[in-house]
Protein backbone atom coordinates (compact mmCIF):
# COMPACT_ATOMS: atom_id res chain seq x y z
CA UNK A 1 0.00 0.00 0.00
CA UNK A 2 1.89 3.02 -1.49
CA UNK A 3 1.27 5.57 1.46
CA UNK A 4 4.08 7.67 1.19
CA UNK A 5 4.04 7.86 -2.80
CA UNK A 6 0.32 8.60 -2.76
CA UNK A 7 1.08 11.63 -0.61
CA UNK A 8 2.73 13.33 -3.28
CA UNK A 9 0.35 12.39 -5.84
CA UNK A 10 -2.64 13.31 -3.20
CA UNK A 11 -1.67 16.68 -3.31
CA UNK A 12 -1.23 17.05 -6.71
CA UNK A 13 -4.74 15.73 -7.76
CA UNK A 14 -6.52 17.63 -4.71
CA UNK A 15 -5.24 20.93 -6.60
CA UNK A 16 -7.57 19.26 -10.22
CA UNK A 17 -10.94 20.15 -9.91
CA UNK A 18 -13.25 17.85 -9.27
CA UNK A 19 -15.47 18.24 -12.99
CA UNK A 20 -18.41 16.70 -13.80
CA UNK A 21 -16.67 14.11 -16.24
CA UNK A 22 -14.08 13.17 -13.82
CA UNK A 23 -17.10 12.64 -10.97
CA UNK A 24 -19.06 10.77 -13.63
CA UNK A 25 -16.34 8.63 -15.09
CA UNK A 26 -15.17 7.75 -11.17
CA UNK A 27 -18.89 6.42 -10.45
CA UNK A 28 -19.30 4.42 -13.46
CA UNK A 29 -16.28 2.67 -12.47
CA UNK A 30 -17.75 2.04 -8.99
CA UNK A 31 -20.99 0.75 -10.54
CA UNK A 32 -19.15 -1.34 -12.89
CA UNK A 33 -18.06 -3.17 -9.62
CA UNK A 34 -14.56 -1.66 -10.37
CA UNK A 35 -12.45 -1.84 -7.22
CA UNK A 36 -10.88 1.82 -6.47
CA UNK A 37 -6.98 1.27 -5.64
CA UNK A 38 -4.90 4.37 -3.35
CA UNK A 39 -3.47 6.25 -6.14
CA UNK A 40 -6.46 5.99 -8.27
CA UNK A 41 -8.34 9.52 -8.96
CA UNK A 42 -11.17 9.56 -6.31
CA UNK A 43 -13.89 12.71 -5.24
CA UNK A 44 -11.97 14.40 -1.81
CA UNK A 45 -15.35 13.33 -0.18
CA UNK A 46 -15.06 9.84 -1.32
CA UNK A 47 -11.42 10.00 0.50
CA UNK A 48 -13.04 11.52 3.59
CA UNK A 49 -15.50 9.33 4.30
CA UNK A 50 -13.23 6.53 3.86
CA UNK A 51 -10.99 7.99 6.47
CA UNK A 52 -13.13 8.63 9.00
CA UNK A 53 -14.56 4.81 8.29
CA UNK A 54 -11.19 3.06 8.25
CA UNK A 55 -10.02 5.49 11.35
CA UNK A 56 -13.30 4.33 13.13
CA UNK A 57 -13.04 1.18 12.87
CA UNK A 58 -9.33 0.86 13.03
CA UNK A 59 -9.56 2.73 17.15
CA UNK A 60 -12.40 0.38 17.67
CA UNK A 61 -10.21 -2.37 17.66
CA UNK A 62 -7.35 -0.81 19.84
CA UNK A 63 -9.91 0.29 22.05
CA UNK A 64 -11.80 -3.29 22.43
CA UNK A 65 -9.02 -5.17 23.37
CA UNK A 66 -9.32 -3.08 26.55
CA UNK A 67 -12.94 -5.02 28.22
CA UNK A 68 -11.42 -8.49 27.18
CA UNK A 69 -7.77 -7.64 28.45
CA UNK A 70 -9.85 -6.89 31.93
CA UNK A 71 -10.08 -10.90 32.09
CA UNK A 72 -6.91 -12.06 30.80
CA UNK A 73 -5.45 -12.04 34.24
CA UNK A 74 -8.99 -13.94 35.57
CA UNK A 75 -9.89 -16.43 33.18
CA UNK A 76 -10.89 -19.11 34.77
CA UNK A 77 -8.57 -22.25 33.05
CA UNK A 78 -5.10 -21.89 31.38
CA UNK A 79 -7.03 -22.85 27.96
CA UNK A 80 -9.80 -20.27 28.34
CA UNK A 81 -6.77 -17.23 29.22
CA UNK A 82 -4.06 -18.70 26.15
CA UNK A 83 -7.47 -18.11 23.91
CA UNK A 84 -8.18 -15.36 24.98
CA UNK A 85 -5.00 -14.00 25.13
CA UNK A 86 -4.57 -14.84 21.62
CA UNK A 87 -8.51 -13.01 20.69
CA UNK A 88 -7.14 -9.83 21.82
CA UNK A 89 -3.68 -10.19 19.84
CA UNK A 90 -6.06 -10.75 17.01
CA UNK A 91 -7.51 -7.38 17.64
CA UNK A 92 -4.19 -5.72 17.67
CA UNK A 93 -4.05 -7.12 14.69
CA UNK A 94 -7.00 -6.00 13.29
CA UNK A 95 -6.27 -2.30 14.24
CA UNK A 96 -2.86 -2.55 12.45
CA UNK A 97 -4.80 -3.92 9.23
CA UNK A 98 -6.95 -1.16 8.96
CA UNK A 99 -4.18 1.82 10.04
CA UNK A 100 -2.30 0.51 7.52
CA UNK A 101 -5.54 0.48 4.90
CA UNK A 102 -6.50 4.13 5.85
CA UNK A 103 -2.33 5.13 5.33
CA UNK A 104 -2.91 4.46 2.00
CA UNK A 105 -5.49 6.93 1.45
CA UNK A 106 -2.61 10.19 2.52
CA UNK A 107 -3.21 10.50 6.55
CA UNK A 108 -0.12 9.49 8.46
CA UNK A 109 -0.40 6.71 11.42
CA UNK A 110 0.57 9.67 13.57
CA UNK A 111 -1.74 11.47 12.78
CA UNK A 112 -4.77 8.57 13.57
CA UNK A 113 -3.11 8.12 16.80
CA UNK A 114 -3.12 11.29 17.57
CA UNK A 115 -6.47 11.78 16.89
CA UNK A 116 -7.62 8.90 18.95
CA UNK A 117 -5.74 9.95 22.16
CA UNK A 118 -6.63 13.50 21.92
CA UNK A 119 -10.62 12.36 21.87
CA UNK A 120 -11.36 13.66 18.89
CA UNK A 121 -11.83 10.20 16.50
CA UNK A 122 -15.14 7.98 17.24
CA UNK A 123 -14.86 4.64 18.16
CA UNK A 124 -17.43 1.76 18.43
CA UNK A 125 -19.97 2.68 21.07
CA UNK A 126 -20.09 -0.87 22.39
CA UNK A 127 -16.80 -0.74 24.12
CA UNK A 128 -17.60 1.74 26.57
CA UNK A 129 -19.49 -1.07 28.50
CA UNK A 130 -17.75 -2.60 31.27
CA UNK A 131 -17.08 -6.48 31.50
CA UNK A 132 -18.17 -7.33 35.14
CA UNK A 133 -18.14 -11.11 35.27
CA UNK A 134 -16.43 -14.16 32.80
CA UNK A 135 -19.66 -14.69 31.01
CA UNK A 136 -19.32 -10.91 29.57
CA UNK A 137 -16.24 -12.20 27.48
CA UNK A 138 -18.77 -15.03 26.53
CA UNK A 139 -21.32 -12.43 25.45
CA UNK A 140 -18.40 -9.79 24.16
CA UNK A 141 -17.19 -12.96 21.46
CA UNK A 142 -21.10 -14.22 20.72
CA UNK A 143 -22.66 -11.19 20.15
CA UNK A 144 -20.41 -8.56 20.15
CA UNK A 145 -17.92 -10.39 17.17
CA UNK A 146 -21.29 -11.49 16.19
CA UNK A 147 -22.84 -8.29 15.06
CA UNK A 148 -19.12 -6.91 13.52
CA UNK A 149 -19.00 -9.92 11.42
CA UNK A 150 -22.96 -8.93 10.19
CA UNK A 151 -21.13 -5.51 9.54
CA UNK A 152 -17.67 -6.96 8.44
CA UNK A 153 -18.99 -9.70 5.42
CA UNK A 154 -20.33 -6.74 3.32
CA UNK A 155 -16.88 -4.69 3.66
CA UNK A 156 -15.05 -7.60 2.18
CA UNK A 157 -16.67 -6.15 -1.42
CA UNK A 158 -16.49 -2.50 -0.49
CA UNK A 159 -15.08 -0.86 -3.94
CA UNK A 160 -11.97 0.62 -1.94
CA UNK A 161 -9.52 -1.96 -2.39
CA UNK A 162 -6.96 -1.67 0.37
CA UNK A 163 -10.09 -1.65 2.72
CA UNK A 164 -11.59 -4.61 1.20
CA UNK A 165 -8.89 -6.92 1.40
CA UNK A 166 -8.29 -6.05 5.09
CA UNK A 167 -11.32 -7.06 5.75
CA UNK A 168 -11.33 -10.19 3.96
CA UNK A 169 -8.25 -10.94 6.45
CA UNK A 170 -10.21 -9.75 9.70
CA UNK A 171 -13.23 -11.39 8.50
CA UNK A 172 -10.77 -14.56 8.39
CA UNK A 173 -10.21 -14.60 12.55
CA UNK A 174 -13.65 -13.09 13.51
CA UNK A 175 -15.31 -16.33 12.95
CA UNK A 176 -12.77 -17.92 16.02
CA UNK A 177 -13.71 -14.69 18.08
CA UNK A 178 -17.27 -15.60 17.87
CA UNK A 179 -17.14 -18.86 18.15
CA UNK A 180 -14.67 -19.00 21.10
CA UNK A 181 -17.57 -16.99 22.53
CA UNK A 182 -20.10 -19.24 22.03
CA UNK A 183 -18.04 -22.19 23.61
CA UNK A 184 -17.91 -19.83 26.60
CA UNK A 185 -21.95 -19.04 26.80
CA UNK A 186 -21.89 -22.50 26.15
CA UNK A 187 -20.17 -24.00 28.70
CA UNK A 188 -21.59 -21.50 31.06
CA UNK A 189 -25.10 -22.74 30.48
CA UNK A 190 -24.30 -26.60 31.16
CA UNK A 191 -22.51 -25.90 34.41
CA UNK A 192 -24.73 -25.03 37.69
CA UNK A 193 -27.58 -22.96 38.35
CA UNK A 194 -25.29 -19.81 39.34
CA UNK A 195 -23.44 -20.44 35.99
CA UNK A 196 -26.05 -19.85 33.62
CA UNK A 197 -27.55 -16.78 35.73
CA UNK A 198 -24.19 -15.38 35.21
CA UNK A 199 -24.41 -16.19 31.28
CA UNK A 200 -28.07 -14.47 31.24
CA UNK A 201 -26.78 -11.68 33.13
CA UNK A 202 -24.09 -11.06 30.72
CA UNK A 203 -26.95 -11.54 27.92
CA UNK A 204 -29.46 -9.20 29.69
CA UNK A 205 -26.67 -6.72 29.45
CA UNK A 206 -25.37 -7.03 26.16
CA UNK A 207 -27.98 -7.35 23.58
CA UNK A 208 -29.43 -3.79 23.25
CA UNK A 209 -25.78 -2.45 23.13
CA UNK A 210 -25.02 -5.25 20.35
CA UNK A 211 -28.57 -4.07 18.40
CA UNK A 212 -27.17 -0.30 18.88
CA UNK A 213 -24.05 -1.43 17.13
CA UNK A 214 -25.61 -1.46 13.67
CA UNK A 215 -26.47 2.36 14.03
CA UNK A 216 -29.43 4.17 13.67
CA UNK A 217 -31.90 3.54 11.76
CA UNK A 218 -31.96 4.10 8.26
CA UNK A 219 -34.31 6.88 7.99
CA UNK A 220 -31.70 8.96 10.59
CA UNK A 221 -28.18 7.56 9.38
CA UNK A 222 -26.88 10.57 7.75
CA UNK A 223 -23.83 8.69 5.57
CA UNK A 224 -25.81 5.64 4.73
CA UNK A 225 -27.04 7.18 1.24
CA UNK A 226 -23.50 8.24 0.02
CA UNK A 227 -21.90 5.42 1.01
CA UNK A 228 -24.23 3.07 -0.71
CA UNK A 229 -23.81 5.21 -3.88
CA UNK A 230 -20.38 4.74 -3.91
CA UNK A 231 -20.54 0.89 -2.96
CA UNK A 232 -18.67 0.87 0.64
CA UNK A 233 -21.91 0.14 1.94
CA UNK A 234 -23.76 -2.83 0.64
CA UNK A 235 -26.52 -3.48 3.13
CA UNK A 236 -28.21 -0.81 5.26
CA UNK A 237 -27.91 -0.49 9.15
CA UNK A 238 -31.31 -1.96 9.71
CA UNK A 239 -31.18 -4.81 7.28
CA UNK A 240 -28.08 -6.61 9.14
CA UNK A 241 -29.67 -5.48 12.35
CA UNK A 242 -32.44 -7.92 11.21
CA UNK A 243 -30.27 -10.14 9.89
CA UNK A 244 -28.04 -10.60 13.43
CA UNK A 245 -31.36 -10.82 15.50
CA UNK A 246 -32.43 -13.55 13.13
CA UNK A 247 -29.92 -15.83 13.72
CA UNK A 248 -28.91 -14.90 17.17
CA UNK A 249 -32.10 -15.18 18.63
CA UNK A 250 -32.22 -18.89 17.59
CA UNK A 251 -29.01 -19.19 18.93
CA UNK A 252 -30.05 -17.92 22.65
CA UNK A 253 -32.78 -20.47 22.51
CA UNK A 254 -30.54 -23.30 22.12
CA UNK A 255 -27.98 -22.02 25.28
CA UNK A 256 -31.67 -22.30 26.88
CA UNK A 257 -31.17 -18.12 27.37
CA UNK A 258 -34.13 -15.35 27.25
CA UNK A 259 -33.32 -12.70 25.06
CA UNK A 260 -34.46 -9.50 26.96
CA UNK A 261 -36.62 -7.97 24.76
CA UNK A 262 -40.91 -8.74 25.89
CA UNK A 263 -41.73 -7.52 22.44
CA UNK A 264 -39.58 -10.22 20.71
CA UNK A 265 -41.79 -12.41 18.54
CA UNK A 266 -41.03 -14.25 15.38
CA UNK A 267 -43.14 -13.07 12.41
CA UNK A 268 -44.94 -15.92 10.10
CA UNK A 269 -45.89 -13.60 7.51
CA UNK A 270 -42.26 -11.97 6.91
CA UNK A 271 -40.07 -15.00 8.22
CA UNK A 272 -38.10 -12.61 10.52
CA UNK A 273 -38.12 -11.84 13.95
CA UNK A 274 -40.23 -8.76 15.28
CA UNK A 275 -38.20 -6.73 17.95
CA UNK A 276 -38.57 -3.83 20.46
CA UNK A 277 -37.62 -0.46 20.32
CA UNK A 278 -34.14 0.47 20.51
CA UNK A 279 -33.10 2.99 22.85
CA UNK A 280 -31.48 5.41 20.99
CA UNK A 281 -30.82 7.91 23.50
CA UNK A 282 -28.39 6.00 25.47
CA UNK A 283 -26.78 5.39 22.05
CA UNK A 284 -26.12 9.46 21.34
CA UNK A 285 -25.34 9.35 25.40
CA UNK A 286 -22.57 7.21 24.89
CA UNK A 287 -21.20 8.25 21.41
CA UNK A 288 -21.39 11.78 22.77
CA UNK A 289 -18.84 10.27 26.11
CA UNK A 290 -21.02 9.61 28.53
CA UNK A 291 -21.02 5.84 28.45
CA UNK A 292 -20.02 3.95 31.79
CA UNK A 293 -16.67 3.82 30.54
CA UNK A 294 -15.29 6.22 27.76
CA UNK A 295 -13.15 8.27 30.54
CA UNK A 296 -11.83 4.88 31.90
CA UNK A 297 -11.17 4.13 28.30
CA UNK A 298 -9.45 7.19 26.66
CA UNK A 299 -7.31 7.49 29.78
CA UNK A 300 -5.96 4.19 29.62
CA UNK A 301 -5.03 4.13 26.19
CA UNK A 302 -3.14 7.28 26.49
CA UNK A 303 -1.49 5.99 29.69
CA UNK A 304 -0.78 2.66 27.40
CA UNK A 305 0.95 5.19 24.38
CA UNK A 306 2.97 7.31 27.19
CA UNK A 307 3.98 3.95 28.84
CA UNK A 308 5.69 2.53 26.08
CA UNK A 309 7.10 5.45 24.68
CA UNK A 310 10.54 4.40 26.54
CA UNK A 311 10.49 1.25 24.10
CA UNK A 312 9.92 3.42 20.75
CA UNK A 313 12.64 5.40 21.79
CA UNK A 314 15.23 2.68 22.39
CA UNK A 315 13.98 0.96 19.18
CA UNK A 316 14.91 4.04 17.61
CA UNK A 317 18.07 4.69 19.56
CA UNK A 318 19.19 1.05 18.21
CA UNK A 319 18.65 1.37 14.96
CA UNK A 320 20.04 4.78 14.66
CA UNK A 321 23.49 3.56 16.39
CA UNK A 322 23.33 0.23 13.94
CA UNK A 323 23.21 2.36 10.46
CA UNK A 324 25.26 4.83 12.07
CA UNK A 325 27.67 1.36 12.61
CA UNK A 326 27.05 0.31 9.05
CA UNK A 327 27.98 3.68 7.81
CA UNK A 328 31.29 3.53 9.28
CA UNK B 1 3.11 16.60 12.40
CA UNK B 2 6.53 15.41 13.86
CA UNK B 3 8.67 13.77 10.86
CA UNK B 4 9.93 11.19 13.54
CA UNK B 5 7.16 8.28 12.75
CA UNK B 6 8.89 4.91 11.69
CA UNK B 7 9.12 4.66 7.96
CA UNK B 8 6.68 2.41 6.02
CA UNK B 9 7.22 -0.97 5.14
CA UNK B 10 5.14 -3.03 2.31
CA UNK B 11 4.87 -6.53 3.53
CA UNK B 12 4.81 -9.83 0.92
CA UNK B 13 4.05 -13.39 2.04
CA UNK B 14 5.00 -16.43 0.10
CA UNK B 15 2.15 -18.61 1.58
CA UNK B 16 3.78 -21.79 0.59
CA UNK B 17 6.88 -23.23 -1.41
CA UNK B 18 6.06 -22.74 -5.01
CA UNK B 19 3.50 -19.74 -5.41
CA UNK B 20 5.44 -16.39 -5.61
CA UNK B 21 5.27 -13.23 -2.72
CA UNK B 22 2.00 -11.27 -2.53
CA UNK B 23 1.65 -7.92 -0.54
CA UNK B 24 -0.14 -8.68 2.44
CA UNK B 25 -0.30 -4.97 3.63
CA UNK B 26 2.42 -2.36 5.91
CA UNK B 27 3.96 -1.83 9.40
CA UNK B 28 5.66 0.64 10.17
CA UNK B 29 9.41 -0.37 11.62
CA UNK B 30 12.61 1.53 12.57
CA UNK B 31 14.70 -0.92 10.95
CA UNK B 32 14.64 -3.70 8.69
CA UNK B 33 14.56 -6.02 11.25
CA UNK B 34 11.94 -4.82 13.53
CA UNK B 35 10.11 -4.51 9.96
CA UNK B 36 10.49 -8.80 9.66
CA UNK B 37 9.65 -8.58 12.98
CA UNK B 38 6.42 -7.15 13.18
CA UNK B 39 5.49 -7.89 9.65
CA UNK B 40 5.42 -11.79 11.24
CA UNK B 41 3.54 -10.29 14.24
CA UNK B 42 0.93 -8.70 12.12
CA UNK B 43 0.37 -11.21 9.51
CA UNK B 44 1.21 -15.03 10.02
CA UNK B 45 -0.20 -15.43 13.51
CA UNK B 46 -1.75 -18.49 11.86
CA UNK B 47 1.07 -20.07 10.12
CA UNK B 48 0.29 -17.87 6.67
CA UNK B 49 3.54 -17.84 4.95
CA UNK B 50 6.79 -20.13 4.69
CA UNK B 51 9.10 -16.46 3.75
CA UNK B 52 8.79 -13.20 4.35
CA UNK B 53 9.69 -9.97 2.44
CA UNK B 54 10.14 -6.41 3.41
CA UNK B 55 10.42 -3.07 1.69
CA UNK B 56 10.37 0.68 2.08
CA UNK B 57 7.35 1.95 0.77
CA UNK B 58 9.42 5.01 -0.76
CA UNK B 59 11.35 2.67 -2.64
CA UNK B 60 8.94 1.45 -4.50
CA UNK B 61 8.58 2.47 -7.87
CA UNK B 62 5.24 2.87 -9.20
CA UNK B 63 3.31 3.18 -12.33
CA UNK B 64 0.95 6.31 -12.08
CA UNK B 65 -3.12 5.60 -12.91
CA UNK B 66 -3.73 8.52 -14.21
CA UNK B 67 -1.29 7.24 -17.54
CA UNK B 68 -3.00 4.27 -17.24
CA UNK B 69 -3.81 4.69 -21.01
CA UNK B 70 -0.69 5.94 -22.48
CA UNK B 71 1.63 3.67 -20.61
CA UNK B 72 -0.44 0.19 -21.02
CA UNK B 73 -2.65 0.99 -24.38
CA UNK B 74 0.59 -0.37 -26.87
CA UNK B 75 -0.20 -3.67 -25.84
CA UNK B 76 -4.01 -3.30 -27.00
CA UNK B 77 -3.50 -3.15 -30.67
CA UNK B 78 -1.91 -6.73 -30.84
CA UNK B 79 -4.27 -9.11 -30.74
CA UNK B 80 -2.00 -10.91 -32.68
CA UNK B 81 -0.05 -12.11 -29.79
CA UNK B 82 -2.77 -14.27 -28.28
CA UNK B 83 -3.37 -17.71 -29.77
CA UNK B 84 -6.58 -17.12 -30.17
CA UNK B 85 -5.81 -14.29 -33.21
CA UNK B 86 -5.19 -17.25 -35.24
CA UNK B 87 -7.88 -19.58 -37.08
CA UNK B 88 -6.83 -23.52 -37.64
CA UNK B 89 -7.89 -25.54 -39.95
CA UNK B 90 -10.58 -28.19 -39.73
CA UNK B 91 -8.53 -31.22 -39.59
CA UNK B 92 -5.30 -29.65 -37.73
CA UNK B 93 -4.76 -31.16 -34.85
CA UNK B 94 -2.64 -30.45 -31.50
CA UNK B 95 -1.72 -27.38 -32.59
Amino acid sequence: MYTQGLDQAGKDRRIAAETEELLSAFQRRVDAEEKIEAKDWMPEAYRKTLIRQISQHAHSEIIGMQPEGNWLTRAPSLKRKAILLAKVQDEAGHGLYLYSAAETLGVSRDQMVADLLSGKAKYSSIFNYPTLTWADIGAIGWLVDGAAIMNQIPLCRCSYGPYARAMVRVCKEESFHQRQGFDIMNALCRGTAAQKAMAQDALNRWWWPSLMMFGPNDSESKHSAQSMAWKIKRFSNDELRQKFVDVTVQQADFLGLSVPDPDLRFDEDTGHYKFGEINWQELFDVIAGNGPCNKQRLEKRQKAHSDGAWVREAAQAYASKQSARVAA
Amino acid sequence: MKSDEWPLYEVFIRSKSGLSHRHAGSVHAPDDQMALDHARDTYTRRSEGVSLWVVRSDQIIASDPAENSAFFEPAEDKIYRHPTFYDIPDGVENL
